[in-house]
């Protein structure tokens, strides 16, 4: 039982990470019928950020979020308008290579600005762990459930009930219709790239504090058990993002409890192909029926 | 108000619409009527803004338009009830008429618009919570009028209210079309039903394969033996 409520803590610390990931790729898919494979390098420009910022310039941890936030929010928008908006009317295949060249691009790109070396995060909260009934939960997991959790509420504040978030619902559905009622599609298609990759560089961040090591090529695992996550939740889908970030947190860590350290990543694709089986629009997808 | 000229637009490798030349005057309805292909709902894209011309003018109160952009062409006063509805589904009845006023910065006027458009469609009020892929195609279709409502248009583009829907919603949804235009807002009607277009419409134009054959009043048209021949199966 206590090892359970452990993996617990600890699944649902590394889910939260894959779940503020998970966000970016599911609302540009929805948005734009894309999966970003660049979205996990994103994640990890956001933790060279924090690693600068806090090293260079002192930030202390609250400046080093919220400036990786709008770093890569900015940094996104730059991306879509440069390699992606050009291919708007392409073949959707077309805009997917060209993400997965883009992440080429900032992996190589990062690894020869800065070595493919892994560097140490610098500890800017001092690890406390609490002992609970047997169980050990540090500051920083209680920072990166905290900090994850306020974002997806923000998220969900933003896309419920702001104008631009009601934008992105509109287009999403129909982007035909919502350039009818005045919605200008550009504006909205950069807005959601600006919040998915904002999520992803507050996770970069938060796992350079988890797991004190960062390296241009970190976005590449994480980002496509974050893309696992959205498919599982149902791709589009915000809330199933959530969901599925969570789920792949909790079965990676419970996978290594159970002593299969090494297959914790075959089990995430297992997962994936199950589901892409069995349901395939995911847990949240919405199964959609056309009215005549 | 709006007069298009020498219009040429290509659909993919087509030409769609090859010269094509009409006008609306303020507070008329106006049909365009033709076939299935005849160009119909390209014309009213072009004039929305979604497509662009190869050539040729679209003159909307004095301004030149063909170039301008969607969101532009809503903010002028121009609004679009798009064929086969177009409502956005997952969101509620009253979420779909709030983003009709997208673009409107009245708040004040945005109640009395709701007022508006629950007056000359009772049906949405009472399922104003409900998510609009719920409703009839019918009730979609209000709907998506009721939208382009809240948008409080000069003109109003209407491309074919009538498909697809029971006869008895299309005399409703025809009554209310002339009420609106009544009201001030100056109507373009495209429909293949041409018998009901031609009947509630000032002036109107046969369209076929991409060019305008034959204009002239609703009652003219509907009294042509070859407009009878061909849209009316007479």
């Amino acid at each position: 039982m206590q090892t359970f409520g452990q993996q617990l803590i600890n699944g649902l610390s590394l889910g939260s990470i894959y779940a503020l990931l998970a966000l970016g790729y599911t609302m540009v898919y929805g948005i734009i019928k894309l999966i970003n494979f660049a979205h996990g390098d994103i994640y990890m420009l956001g933790a060279f950020w924090g690693y600068y910022v806090i090293n260079q310039l002192h930030f202390n941890f609250i400046w080093a979020m919220l400036s990786a936030i709008v770093f890569c929010a900015i940094l996104g928008v730059i991306i879509e308008y440069f390699a992606y908006r050009p291919l708007r009317h392409s073949p959707r295949i077309t805009a997917l290579i060209t993400a997965i060249g883009v992440s080429f691009l900032l992996e190589n790109g990062m690894t020869y600005l800065f070595t493919a070396n892994t560097r140490s995060f610098p500890q800017v909260i001092k690890t406390v762990t609490y002992h609970l009934g047997g169980l050990r939960i540090s500051n920083i997991q209680l920072l990166i459930l905290g900090t994850a959790c306020l974002l997806m509420l923000l998220l969900e504040l933003i896309i419920k009930r702001t104008k631009m978030g009601r934008a992105m619902r509109a287009v999403s559905v129909d982007p035909e219709a919502a350039q009818l009622v005045g919605i200008n599609l550009n504006h909205t298609i950069s807005f959601t790239f600006a919040l998915g990759s904002a999520m992803a560089g507050a996770a970069g961040v938060l796992i350079g504090l988890y797991y004190n090591s960062i390296d241009p090529l970190m976005g590449m695992t994480p980002g496509i058990k974050a893309f696992v996550a959205a498919v599982i939740g149902g791709i589009g889908s915000v809330p199933g993002a959530s969901v599925g970030g969570f789920l792949i947190g909790l079965l990676e860590t419970g996978v290594q409890a159970i002593g299969l350290s090494a297959y914790k990543d075959a089990v995430v694709y297992f997962v994936l192909i199950v589901i892409l089986l069995v349901l395939p629009a995911g847990i949240f997808g919405k199964k959609t029926k056309e009215k005549v | 108000m709006l007069s298009v000229k020498d219009l040429v637009v290509n659909y993919g490798a087509i030409q769609a619409i090859k010269k094509v030349n009409f006008e609306i005057h303020t507070g008329e309805i106006v049909t365009l009527i033709g076939a299935n292909g005849a160009g119909k709902s390209t014309i009213l894209h072009t004039i929305s803004g979604i497509m662009r011309p190869v050539s040729g003018q679209v003159t909307y109160l004095d301004r030149q338009i063909q170039r301008v952009a969607a969101p532009k062409i809503v903010q002028a006063g121009i609004s679009q009830v798009p064929e086969g509805r177009h409502i956005f589904p997952g969101l509620s009845v009253q979420e779909n008429l709030q983003m009709g006023a997208f673009l409107r910065k009245d708040r004040r006027n945005i109640a009395q618009a709701y007022e508006d458009v629950y007056n000359y469609f009772p049906v949405l009020k009472q399922r104003r919570h409900q998510d609009a892929a719920t409703l009839s195609g019918g009730e979609q279709q209000m709907l998506a009028m009721g939208r382009a409502l809240m948008a409080k248009p000069k003109l109003m583009l209407l491309d074919e209210p009538s498909m697809g829907l029971a006869p008895i919603f299309i005399n409703e949804i025809f009554d209310i079309i002339r009420a609106i235009n009544a009201a001030g807002t100056t109507v373009l009607l495209i429909e293949q039903n041409a018998n009901k277009a031609l009947s509630i419409a000032n002036r109107g134009y046969v369209l076929a394969s991409g060019e305008i054959k034959l204009s002239g009043t609703g009652q003219e048209l509907l009294a042509n033996t070859a407009v009878q021949k061909a849209y009316l199966g007479g």
